[in-house]
């Protein structure tokens, strides 16, 4: 009784706030709606018995998308009145395609029951006397190994994507180029000279430092390319 | 399950129709429409996670774990083409993406 009452106190909150995060003037109001929403969905999941799939939501979603939304709406310098104009216009056609989608949902909803022989076809049925989170391990690091494993490629084909495409290449600061320097030689920067005695700059003139070599620029340049920092 | 089957299924019905009205509605923000896009994927994973409740079977919710990850990268590099973007041209108006004419 008490969980049915939870249950639709939290749906309840999941779903205004999510209307919210939709409607919302601001966007910063839009994420922290947002985030809102994950911790209600995770109750959700905690009332239907998936315990660690509740707090890996409150971890992932909470800790560390909603948070990357944060930091891109406040980082970037955007006119959001002006993202808001044309609101109006678009308010009718959302409003009927999202009428109609609710309809056909209903629909489907209403003339729809599970099967009784769905029962016998599950994959792996839940054991009562163990709990959530030891039953999800052994499933996924048995069963579901390359599924676990591929999942773990996406996110590393995630990281690199997004690290690709946000590094900034500073082409105006100047790195170490250390095998050039280690390639220098005396001979290119030192100059004796044999000063006679008693002859001064009037006689000798005045003797300029070599020119640095210069094909350090074209070097250092290709080198930025590659990706050397 | 402390409720009925269907109960769940109308939330996650209810929140996949706000997020095709936030695209709808916000045209113009990229941000929003990601924003609107977990909430689809939200609602996907709460119809799992009640399938597999209500059946009593644990693979809609090892499921659920390789939808949290795709929605985790789907949401890193949308960022991360949304700054890219904001870099080169100084906004995030979807009307103006049309470098490539398609």
């Amino acid at each position: 009784m008490i969980s049915a009452v939870l249950f639709y106190v939290f749906a309840a909150i999941l779903l205004v706030s999510a209307a919210m995060v939709v409607s919302s003037r601001n966007p910063v109001h839009s994420v922290l709606f947002l985030i809102l929403a994950f911790f209600n969905a995770a109750a959700l999941f905690l009332l239907a018995g998936a315990e660690f799939l509740a707090m890996i939501l409150v971890i992932v979603y909470v800790g560390a998308v909603a948070v990357l939304f944060l930091f891109v709406v406040m980082m970037l310098d955007i006119n959001f009145a002006e993202l808001r104009s044309g609101y109006q216009r678009y308010l009718p056609v959302g409003l009927a395609v999202g009428a109609v989608l609710l309809t056909e949902l209903a629909i489907v909803l209403g003339g729809w029951k599970v099967s009784p022989e769905a029962v016998t076809l599950r994959l792996s049925p839940r054991a009562a006397e163990l709990h959530n989170t030891l039953q999800l391990g052994r499933l996924i690091y048995t069963d579901y190994i390359f599924l676990f494993q591929a999942a773990g490629l996406v996110l590393l084909v995630a990281m690199i994507g997004a690290i690709v495409l946000t590094l900034r290449d500073r082409t105006k600061s100047r790195h170490q180029n250390i095998a050039h320097q280690i390639a220098r030689t005396p001979a290119d920067t030192l100059e004796l000279v044999d000063v006679p005695s008693r002859a001064g700059v009037a006689s000798i003139g005045i003797l300029r430092p070599k020119p640095a070599p210069q094909p350090e620029q074209a070097e250092a340049s290709t080198g930025h390319a590659e990706g050397h920092h | 399950m402390a409720v009925d089957l269907f109960h769940y299924l109308f939330v996650a019905a209810m929140l996949l129709v706000m997020g095709i009205f936030g695209i709808f509605l916000n045209r113009k923000n990229v941000i929003v429409i990601l924003m609107s896009i977990e909430l689809i994927l939200l609602a996907a994973n709460l119809n799992l996670v009640a399938f597999s409740a209500s059946l009593d079977d644990l693979v809609g919710q090892v499921f659920v774990m390789f939808t949290l990850t795709v929605a985790a990268a789907e949401a890193a590099i949308g960022l991360a083409i949304v700054v890219i973007y904001f870099r080169n041209r100084g906004s995030i108006q979807v009307e103006d993406v049309n470098l490539m004419k398609g």
